[in-house]
């Protein structure tokens, strides 16, 4: 699965490692967006029927298929609460980011 | 038209677009990773100023996963060409070009690179994310701004109310091109907007997407409702999911009793000075736009 992840490769340093011409790698991050959440989807497997509505409509991408339920990449989700909503049996419910 | 339906089942894993910095509960960036998942690894992307370049191209960080590259404002469609041009003359097989602009990009400063763009034909897919405003600013009115939208540059109060002019016809304004393909879609029918893009690609040609993305920041909604508030939006008919092939148009939902305008209007902060009168001029324009869309066919 190809899916950006932190890396330290594009990190500068020195002067000298700033690119030349304008172009980066791609796919590349170099920090997290967890600090931007004041509420956190908290997902309970034995809800969930696998209908993937959340992973089609996490505008982060953050929801991923995992056998056959889902998994949350806590380090990226905004905690928006999208999921919440669409899912019709609350396998997903947001709580406050303690 | 004939296309394998895209559905939770069937699309990529793969993730082109990922730890953005892009608002909580963002549409525009909803649409972009569900164009690029459906399009893949080989896709040659280009977008002018605008949020899905702002909060991706943040060096060190770079939030897409394939090739993209950031356009003059004006200047999209024409970049789209060039892509289309150096790919041809590298040899390269088994790709695509994609251009993803706002509504300001696309229907005001970028109209005249997008007509060119269709006028060359190159096979090409062009997305218009319309979040109503340029949001990227700070909330300035553009070509796409509904009627009675509050925005910095036509705020409401005691002399206004709000933006005075209609939203402009995008869809068909790009269908009159004689377009090989064309169509309307909403990020609250995502599945229908994915199977468009993926239409979109198996066509010859130039193709247009303009999706209804909303934006929390902008329109004054929680960042959780922007799902149902792009669903509503088409529930209520203030936007229609059509297509545009073989030069023929293509009506794709009809809602047999539209739902309640007023509950999407004042849900909304942007709409929030509208009077009953006011909410009344956008259900007869509605009406009006209906009478016409009402000879697509299904």
């Amino acid at each position: 699965m190809i899916r950006p992840s932190i890396t330290e490769k594009n990190k500068i340093e020195k002067l000298s490692r700033l690119p030349q011409g304008g172009s980066c790698k791609a796919g590349v991050l170099i920090e997290k967006n967890a600090g931007w959440r004041n509420k956190c989807p908290v997902y309970n497997p034995d809800k969930c029927t696998g209908c993937y509505q959340c992973y089609m409509y996490c505008p982060d991408g953050v929801i991923s298929k995992e056998g056959k339920g889902i998994s949350i990449d806590y380090d990226f989700c905004k905690g928006c609460g999208i999921c919440e909503k669409i899912c019709k049996l609350q396998a997903i419910v947001m709580e406050g980011e303690t | 038209m004939i296309a394998e339906r895209v559905t939770a089942q069937n699309i990529s894993d793969n993730e082109f677009f990922y730890g953005h910095k892009a608002c909580g509960g963002c549409g525009g960036s909803l649409a972009v990773r569900m164009a690029l998942k459906v399009l893949g690894e080989r896709t040659l992307l280009t977008l002018p100023a605008g949020c899905m370049s702002a909060v991706s191209f943040n060096y060190p960080q770079m939030s897409y996963a394939n090739n993209a590259i950031i356009s003059a404002f004006a200047g999209t469609g024409a970049v789209m060409s060039g892509l289309k041009a150096g790919a041809e003359a590298m040899g390269l097989k088994d790709y695509h070009v994609l251009g993803i602009a706002g509504d300001g990009g696309t229907a005001d400063i970028g109209l005249q690179a997008l007509s060119g763009l269709i006028d060359r034909n190159d096979d090409a897919i062009y997305i218009c994310y319309d979040n109503e405003a340029y949001m990227n600013t700070g909330i300035q009115k553009s070509g796409l701004t509904p009627y009675g939208s509050t925005t910095t540059t036509t705020p409401a109060g005691s002399k206004g109310k709000g933006n005075i002019k209609q939203k402009k016809n995008l869809f068909e304004i790009v269908a009159a091109h004689g377009i090989p393909y064309a169509a309307t879609a909403s990020v609250g029918y995502i599945e229908d907007f994915a199977t468009k893009v993926k239409r979109a690609s198996q066509i010859k040609g130039t193709s247009f997407i303009h999706v209804l993305a909303p934006c929390p920041t902008g329109w004054g909604i929680d960042t959780s409702e922007t799902i149902e508030v792009a669903k509503e939006v088409v529930d209520t008919g203030l936007w229609y999911l059509a297509e545009f092939y073989d030069g023929e148009y293509h009506l794709n939902r009809h809602p047999k009793v539209f739902s309640d305008v007023t509950h999407y209007i004042r849900r909304q902060g942007r709409f929030q000075h509208l009077k009953d009168e006011d909410i009344d001029i956008i259900i007869r324009s509605r009406d009006k736009t209906w009478k016409r869309i009402e000879g697509f066919k299904e």
